[in-house]
């Protein structure tokens, strides 16, 4: 039972990672329809920017609550910029084009940021500073929670209620859903679509970003190819909960961080090897893809001609 | 079919050109001239960090020979390519360096996989290769032009189990492995073994693969088992983690490691998580003689930060080629391969190296204990029949236990004597 | 001369050019030439290259579905086929160069392994992409580049073919191998594509709806197409395998399906020898790579001297084959934001062509809203062929 719980919070840990990454896809496929692949690099970017920015600001050495603040509120920001540069100079310019023409040059994307990272700093695993002062506590008998843990909780949850309010309480939001249920339409309504597709790479990068600052806090190591196999199964789980669909995101993600947790717990009890545990989120959405297409929370969107 | 005879009439044309292109590289062998050397190695891949450090070894080593007024006068040239971790690109870029450049010897790689990839390239062409740092054993039995300076994987894993059976009095070990990694899986298997021979048992098996996030879900099963001695033969990137996340779970066995670990970014991972750890390494640099004091001094001085195990096996790698093209007299084949052959008792940063008959170093590997930023000198174990020399500079205690250590079974993770403080981590920066 | 015999006069002329030109990849060579070891490894390279794009481009190209997974295929090709020959290869061998020879026997054996292999992957290819190809969209994309993630695992945790460690296997593949498959494949892919099928998958690519609305069962369709892309990725995983023999599954990452995306990109997707040209360049091109610097640095050197040479300029020549793969991705963008249908776009390369682009220096077509200009050189444009097919 300790075990169980234990490795249901572990689970819930890191499915809350691929949830505020998956928030970012599902925003950008619900209005562009465009799988956005340099976002697992965006949030990969955020992290860098924390690990530049605890040491630029003198935080790094030791553990504080502003420091934590500053770096996690800072490469949000940065994420948000360089989210919203990747729109205007990459995307923007063939959004007319055929889907493969933007899915190609997503992967180009997502490439030039990763061996950009690679050739100038090195492929090599980084350290990230220690910003919160690491504690346990134990619940349940022995099952334990980390104080890493506890703030990734605290933070998605807060990052996800704040989305939630900027979608569903704002203008922005307003116009957001708009552009997502008919691009053409709502700028025939008047809607600044350039600028309501911006902010929500703004948006999406800036979660993605906070992700990333959080699970380095988590997990200090940090490389400029984190984000490939992460954006993945974020994606997946973005799928898993019907993709367009934020609420389905959040679910999806924290599935698929369940799962993924089990496969390793208890998979090797009935004959499944701990390394398929990236396997399970592909096998997952392979089933999803037979069986229900349109996610768990999704609804059927037809295909206009 | 006029285009395809004709896109053949183009290749054939092409053909000729390549094919008039031949010419005597910079470092055709003989006995004098420049003596060309090439190096392979992931310089841009996941395992750069490997390979640069490799590089900076070899690079450093033929400087000083260089500096000294090179072997009998000939000054060595060191050609580096990058197979970005790839083994294709390992057997390409090696022929590359044998075909183009005309190497009279090859030093790489540091993972096996890609070694052997690339090894019956320099097999056929009949140029030697030493690899600094790759332990599979199956690395030398490509062909008698392959040898290595590194301990294989049997003797890492069976230093370790002994160390956990006999000075730890371990009965029950769990192993966390890199799946992904060939290092990885034959320092389990080999740990494995000798630890159930010593009469142990293996209660739990977990595997990761490089670049993973989260550990949590593999040592909370591993902690459910109660183990005594955890084995991670890992990489320093992700071990660092693992102990940190086996803190958070209150996971109290020590985690025991190989020369894997050995890193200076261990540190800043794992922390104060560390403490308590061992690893079976080639040497210490805390190690107080003066060979070894000045070859981290001048890395040091050269690159910066503090030489990682690969950086001296990269090191030795160069200077044994060195003192085998000065015992031969020649860069010749087969001369130069039968002097590398014959390498005894060659004073290494990385221990006395001699090559066995299947070209493997024979050395001793150095227990060390992970203490608040430093890696404690615990013990020497010797392969099997060889005679610790008497004095051995790396031995103050030969085979003995110093009181750093103490058997797992009773609770106290004690303090102990610190035999040399010299290594600090520097940040990150 | 009837077609037929003139095709097969053709076929042996191919042939025997091979097998002259194979003589040639050795050191020794014919007549004292010969081709240094390097280039032909890397012609060799070329060779499996050119087969793994014009297969992806049969797919990506012509039907338009995005796969990103075809290392994934061309692994299960290799290791399958890598299995049989390790194993039952020697056995076999001997047992039939009793009955036909040893050197028919040898290439009898690879022959099957080629078969079994090529068979294994378009299994594979169907197990992924029927759940994949239902939808109308980009799973495919993320599903294939998810396939090729599992089934490298699923061989890691395989023992007997070396799992992380990599797999030793025999040297069957030559020159004349590689390139005998590399036509063939070209054949192929070019007589489906100058078939009712080709006519039915470029409906697909142009106008998915509109070609389901003219009665194409356009899944049928993907399938079918997706099933010998990967038949013919998995032939070039046996030849890379028993080429290069040793096997290890760093070699099929996704930055190896994503080398061949690069090389029908710049190829133009469409276009057969577009894919084989890119296919070259994308085989050379890093290589090449590898020593501009050090060149181009003599050479800056040569004109204002050596002292003259800003530091950050030679440490960026020092260090530009590290950015190669920088230079690719931003070439990927580059060419996706100024010729989203590639550099030879849907053209086939040839001499008339060459001709035909000196009379008309104005250039390309106008890029449709879909971003892929319909086929220049067909005189039929995509609609009359959708008619066509209706009329069966």
């Amino acid at each position: 039972m300790d075990t169980f719980v234990q490795q249901l919070i572990n689970g819930l840990t890191i499915g809350a990672i691929y949830a505020l990454i998956a928030l970012g896809y599902t925003m950008v496929y619900g209005i562009l329809r465009l799988i956005n692949f340099a976002h697992g690099d965006i949030y990969m970017v955020g992290a860098f920017v924390g690990y530049f920015l605890a040491f630029q600001l003198g935080f790094a050495a030791g553990p504080s609550v502003v420091g934590l603040t500053v770096v996690l509120i800072g490469s949000m920001i940065a994420a948000a910029l360089v989210g919203m540069a990747i729109e205007r100079f990459a995307y923007r310019p063939i959004r007319k084009y055929a889907r493969m023409t933007t899915l190609i040059t997503a992967i180009g994307v997502s490439l030039l940021i990763e061996n950009l990272f690679v050739a100038k700093l090195g492929a090599a695993p980084r350290a990230f500073p220690q910003l919160l002062r690491e504690q346990s506590y134990t619940l349940f008998g022995n099952a334990a929670i980390s104080k890493s843990q506890i703030l990734i909780f605290a933070v998605s949850v807060l990052l996800m209620l704040l989305l939630q309010w900027v979608i569903f309480k704002t203008k922005v939001g307003t116009a957001m859903r708009a552009v997502s249920f008919n691009l053409n339409s709502a700028k025939l309504m008047g809607i600044n679509t350039d600028f309501i597709i911006s902010f929500t790479f703004a948006l999406g990068s800036a979660l993605a970003a906070a992700a990333g600052v959080l699970t380095a806090q988590y997990n200090p190591q940090i490389d400029p190819l984190m984000g490939i196999i992460t954006g993945l199964k974020a994606f997946v789980a973005a799928v898993l909960g019907g993709i367009g669909n934020i609420p389905g995101a959040v679910l999806g993600g924290l599935l698929i961080g369940i799962a993924e947790t089990f496969v390793v717990g208890y998979g090797q009890n009935v004959g499944v090897p701990t390394t398929f545990r990236d396997a399970v989120a592909f096998a997952i959405l392979i089933l999803v893809l037979l069986f229900r297409p349109t996610g768990l929370l999704g609804s059927t969107v037809q295909e206009k001609v | 079919m006029k285009r395809l005879l004709l896109s053949l009439g183009l290749i054939t044309t092409l053909l000729f050109v390549f094919a008039c292109e031949r010419k005597g590289g910079p470092g055709a062998g003989g006995n004098s001239g420049t003596i060309v050397v090439g190096y392979y190695g992931d310089l841009s891949g996941r395992t750069s960090n490997f390979g640069q450090s490799t590089k900076n070894g070899v690079e450093m080593a033929a400087d000083e020979i260089n500096k000294a007024g090179g072997i009998d006068g000939r000054q060595i040239q060191i050609l580096s390519e990058d197979d970005e971790g790839r083994p294709e690109k390992a057997a390409t870029v090696v022929t590359k360096l044998i075909d183009q450049d005309r190497v009279i010897a090859l030093l790489g790689e540091v993972a096996s996989g890609n070694t052997l990839a690339a090894a019956p390239k320099a097999q056929a062409a009949k140029v030697p290769m030493i690899s600094p740092s790759s332990t599979n054993p199956a690395v030398t039995q490509v062909g008698d032009y392959i040898s290595r300076v590194c301990f294989i994987d049997p003797f890492q894993g069976d230093v370790m189990a002994k160390f956990a059976a006999n000075t730890l009095k371990a009965k029950k070990a769990a192993i966390m492995l890199d799946f992904n990694s060939p290092y990885s899986r034959g320092l389990t298997e080999f740990f494995e073994a000798s630890f159930k021979k010593l009469g142990g048992e293996i209660v739990d098996k977990q595997s990761y693969t490089q670049g993973d996030r989260d550990y949590k879900g593999q040592l909370t099963a591993i902690r459910s088992k109660n183990p005594d001695v955890i084995y991670v033969p890992g990489y320093y990137g992700e071990v660092g983690v693992i102990a940190k996340q086996a803190k958070q779970l209150d996971i109290k066995a020590p985690m025991l490691g190989g020369d894997g670990w050995d890193s200076t970014q261990l540190w800043d991972l794992g922390g104060d998580a560390l403490n308590g750890d061992y690893i079976s390494n080639h040497y210490s640099v805390d190690d107080p003689s003066p060979a070894i004091q000045k070859f981290v001094a001048d890395y040091r001085a050269r690159y910066g930060n503090v030489p990682d195990a690969l950086a001296a096996l990269g090191y030795d790698a160069m200077k044994v080629l060195a003192d085998a093209i000065k015992r031969a007299g020649t860069t010749e084949e087969p001369q130069l391969k039968d002097a590398i052959a014959a390498t005894k008792d060659f004073p290494g940063v990385t221990g006395t190296i001699s090559l066995d008959k299947d070209r493997n170093a024979v050395k001793p590997a150095v227990v060390l204990k992970l203490q608040d930023r430093k890696y404690i000198y615990v013990e020497t174990i010797y392969p099997e029949g060889m005679t610790p020399p008497a004095g051995a500079p790396a031995a103050p205690a030969t085979s003995s236990t110093s009181p750093a250590v103490a058997p797992v079974s009773s609770p106290t993770k004690a303090a102990s004597p610190v035999v040399e403080t010299k290594k600090a981590a520097p940040s990150p920066q | 001369m009837p077609t037929l015999v003139k095709r097969l006069f053709a076929a042996l002329v191919i042939v025997l050019l091979l097998v002259v030109i194979n003589q040639y990849m050795s050191r020794e060579g014919l007549f004292g030439f010969g081709v240094p070891p390097y280039y032909a490894r890397l012609i060799v390279l070329a060779g499996i290259n050119i087969i793994l794009a014009v297969s992806l481009n049969l797919i990506t190209g012509f039907t338009g579905q995005f796969s990103i997974g075809h290392a994934g295929f061309m692994a299960v090709g290799a290791y399958s086929s890598a299995y049989l020959t390790v194993y039952y290869g020697q056995p076999w061998e001997q047992s039939l160069a009793g009955i036909v020879g040893a050197t028919l026997a040898h290439a009898l054996i690879f022959l099957l392994a080629i078969v079994v292999g090529s068979i294994v992957a378009a299994l594979a290819g169907l197990i992924v992409g029927i759940p994949s190809l239902r939808l109308r969209g980009d799973y495919l994309a993320i599903v294939t580049l998810g396939f090729a993630e599992i089934i490298r695992i699923v061989i890691l945790n395989i023992d007997s073919v070396g799992g992380a460690t990599g797999f030793t296997v025999p040297s069957y593949a030559n020159f004349l191998w590689v390139y005998a498959f590399a036509i063939i494949t070209i054949v192929i892919v070019y007589n489906i594509v100058h078939s009712d099928i080709g006519r039915a998958l470029v409906s697909i690519r142009e106008d998915e709806l509109a070609a389901e609305a003219m009665g194409i069962n356009t899944t049928r369709y993907k399938v079918l197409a997706f099933v010998i892309s990967s038949a013919l990725a998995g032939m070039a995983g046996v030849l890379a395998g028993h080429y290069l023999s040793f096997l290890s599954t760093n070699d099929f990452q996704f930055i190896r399906s994503f080398e061949i995306i690069i090389m029908i990109v710049l190829g133009g997707m469409g276009s057969l020898t577009g894919a084989v040209l890119g296919a070259i360049v994308i085989t050379f091109l890093p290589e090449l790579l590898r020593t501009l610097g050090p060149k181009l640095e003599s050479l800056l050197s040569a004109i204002i001297g050596a002292d003259n040479i800003p530091a950050s300029v030679h440490t960026f020549l020092l260090q530009l084959a590290n950015y190669r793969l920088v230079i690719f991705a931003a070439l990927l963008i580059l060419i996706m934001l100024t010729r989203p249908q590639g550099i030879m776009g849907t053209r086939e390369f040839s001499l008339s062509w060459l001709k035909r682009a000196r009379r008309r220096p104005e250039g390309d077509k106008p890029v449709g809203e879909q971003g892929v200009s319909i086929a220049e050189q067909g005189p039929r444009s995509a609609i009359d062929r959708k008619k066509e097919i209706e009329n069966g």
